[in-house]
């Protein structure tokens, strides 16, 4: 009787001093990805990575290819697996009850990447992701100390109409530029955030505005936009970043090498690091039981040419975007 | 000459929509006109409808085939999805131009020939069987690119995709070549008159002696053909592969272009050189609406209101009616 008392108390304790290192060490994390729709999203996949060995982190990885079941699925298994934590980026806003239920039921906390969800606050930890329309915000701030008071014609390429990125960044954009009357907006299209709509449409702002002579600046909501447009640009003769100053959001690896060239002049950072943050918030919980915040929002930070673009090239180069 | 008249006359609802379409462009930017010279190449927002109608229009070269003989190829999207990303992998990887330039082609011509056998050899129906090819298309593409734009610099590739011959935009050149080469085949030979008949019935056509399944894969193959084509420009001028987005759609843009041509989606009479019209026709649309400073909202409604109105315009029985100045087609002969 006493042995199987000791043997209780000791395996007990083991237990405990097991779960001491759990905590301070190896997590167990699921990660459910929406899929690789974009070069963002894979560099947000290969920096979570990243982050969890760089952690000592167990990062289970699940990609959804773009499917709310498959996501569904992975949240199930991982609530199977006993994970200590799941990290889940959403591919659409609804629908989430049920599953996130069954984790809350589990005691397995939940933290959303990058996008929200609707639904009550209580099914998950935290959310970490970026304010859009900061984003927008701090390309406009940059390009109204930029114009020093001098009038500004901005032609803007939009993102896919009805998109949040779309509406937010343009709505931060404005609110920056309102207490400026020298700055105007005189066109606006969208693009589809692609290179190649990017181009289209900047094509036609030139032959609309006199051949680009109007232009002062463009603002694209994503880089791939701008790169495109730089390219109509130089056709039509004229010099980016020079004769238009170009900035844009998201800072993939290809808007630095622009950048390095003096084609493009400054970069918004929607920065592909949501799962530090994350762990942040998770170690931080599993230490002391601390509570953070129902959302983190990362930095918007600014790059323009004189932030060593060819380096940051370099090191954004290999994460997959 | 005697052959060009009816021709003409024929086209004659297409020929006032384009006019149409230039005019509210004109009205909507009195500038839309205007053409100048810019480093040895004409510029202006005319070229831009050429030059940017100008991979729908390959497509719709092949398209129109494919549809002539009773069928329909949605992978073309994915298709130049492909070839963009084979020939900007091979580009960065250092082949040369040549290689690289039938590399990409052959893979067009490859994919053709899968969706010509499922169709005709294996009877699939074709919207079926290049759905197919649709889908895991732009997969295979994503797996060549890994997910990523592939970018590159050769001044070769480029010159695809932005160069200029003769002051025109090489993608202007380009599809001009293929519509005329292809209508030479097609009209200066009895090819045209065989895909017509297969289209109108296969079976008769094949008792009647034409090798119908030879001859529908030959179709699939070429259209296959024209998107690797079109799919080689459309990432020369944004000197990247974009799998995700390259193609993204435009089997549709097509598909409709071959439709304001005139092309019957029944098949049997088709005209190349109209459905090439049709394309330039939905771009002419497209510049006008970026050149015309309107909110992106209302992008997609005015687009929708004047295809509407293009359809209207060839329709038998408005004609019929006497509203507008088209003959009831009553004989079915070819015309190019």
């Amino acid at each position: 009787m006493i042995n199987v008392l000791k043997s209780i108390v000791l395996g007990s304790t083991f237990a405990l001093a097991l779960a001491g290192s759990v905590s301070a060490a190896s997590l167990t994390v699921g990660f459910s990805q929406i899929g690789s729709e974009s070069g963002w999203r894979a560099a947000e996949t290969s920096v979570t990575k990243q982050q969890a060995e760089k952690r000592g982190v167990d990062l289970k990885f699940a990609d959804a290819q773009q499917k709310q079941e498959n996501q569904i699925k992975a949240i199930r298994g991982f609530v199977a697996q006993g994970v200590d934590a799941i990290l889940v980026a959403p591919v659409v806003a609804t629908g989430w009850e049920a599953v996130l239920q069954e984790a809350k039921d589990a005691d397995i906390p939940v933290i959303l990447l990058d996008r929200g969800i609707d639904g009550s606050p209580d099914l998950y930890m935290t959310m970490v992701a970026s304010d859009q329309v900061l984003e927008g915000k701090v390309a406009g701030e940059w390009l109204v100390k930029q114009a020093a008071g001098k009038e500004c014609n901005v032609v803007e390429l939009q993102g896919t109409t009805g998109s949040s990125p779309a509406i937010n960044r343009k709505k931060g954009f404005e609110e920056a530029i309102a207490g400026t009357p020298t700055i105007k907006i005189i066109r606006s299209q969208t693009g589809d955030f692609t290179r190649a709509k990017g181009k289209e449409v900047m094509e036609g702002f030139l032959k609309a505005e006199s051949g680009g002579k109007n232009i002062c600046a463009l603002y694209a909501h994503n880089d791939d936009m701008a790169v495109g447009a730089i390219q109509a640009i130089k056709e039509a003769g004229l010099k980016p970043g020079t004769d238009i100053k170009v900035v844009s959001i998201d800072a993939v690896p290809d808007i630095f090498k622009a950048m390095a060239d003096g084609e493009a002049n400054a970069t918004v950072e929607l920065t592909p690091n949501m799962a530090g943050p994350a762990f942040d918030a998770l170690e931080k919980f599993k230490a002391d039981g601390t509570l953070p915040p129902k959302q983190i929002i990362t930095e918007s930070k600014l790059y323009t040419q004189a932030d060593d673009p060819m380096k940051v090239y370099e090191e954004k180069k290999g994460l997959g975007y | 000459m005697s052959r060009l008249v009816p021709g003409l006359r024929k086209a004659a609802p297409q020929f006032v929509c384009l006019a149409m379409i230039l005019f509210f462009n004109w009205l909507a930017f009195p500038g839309f006109f205007d053409l100048r010279i810019q480093d040895g190449r004409l510029f202006g927002s005319l070229v831009d409808v050429l030059n940017r109608g100008a991979p729908v229009a390959i497509l719709a070269v092949g398209m129109t085939a494919v549809i002539a003989s009773k069928g329909v190829d949605l992978s073309v999207g994915a298709v130049m999805a492909m070839a963009g990303a084979v020939a900007a992998t091979m580009t960065v990887s250092g082949h040369p131009l040549l290689v690289v330039l039938l590399s990409a082609l052959a893979v067009g011509v490859a994919c053709g020939l899968l969706n010509g056998l499922l169709v005709a050899v294996l009877e699939l129906q074709p919207i079926v069987a290049t759905l197919i090819l649709m889908v895991a298309g732009r997969g295979i593409a994503q797996l060549i690119t890994k997910g990523v734009i592939v970018t590159f610099n050769d001044p070769g590739l480029i010159f695809v995709g932005t160069g200029s011959f003769l002051g025109l935009p090489m993608p202007v050149i380009l599809a001009a070549a293929l519509a005329i080469f292809a209508v030479a085949v097609v009209r200066r030979t009895a090819l045209g008159l065989l895909i017509e008949s297969t289209g109108v019935n296969r079976s008769a056509s094949t008792y009647a002696g034409i090798n119908s399944r030879l001859l529908m894969v030959m179709i699939y193959a070429f259209s296959g053909f024209c998107a690797a084509l079109a799919g080689v420009i459309a990432a020369a001028d944004i000197r990247g592969a974009d799998a995700n987005n390259a193609g993204l759609w435009l089997e549709l843009d097509a598909i409709l272009a071959v439709v304001i041509g005139g092309t019957s989606l029944l098949g049997g009479r088709f005209s190349i050189l109209m459905s090439v019209l049709g394309a330039i026709i939905i771009q002419a649309m497209n510049t006008g609406i970026l050149t015309s400073g309107f909110p992106p909202e209302y992008n997609l409604v005015v687009k929708a209101c004047v295809i509407i109105m293009i359809l209207l315009a060839q329709s038998v029985s408005l004609g019929a009616a006497g509203w507008l100045p088209r003959r009831v087609p009553a004989a079915k002969s070819k015309e190019a």
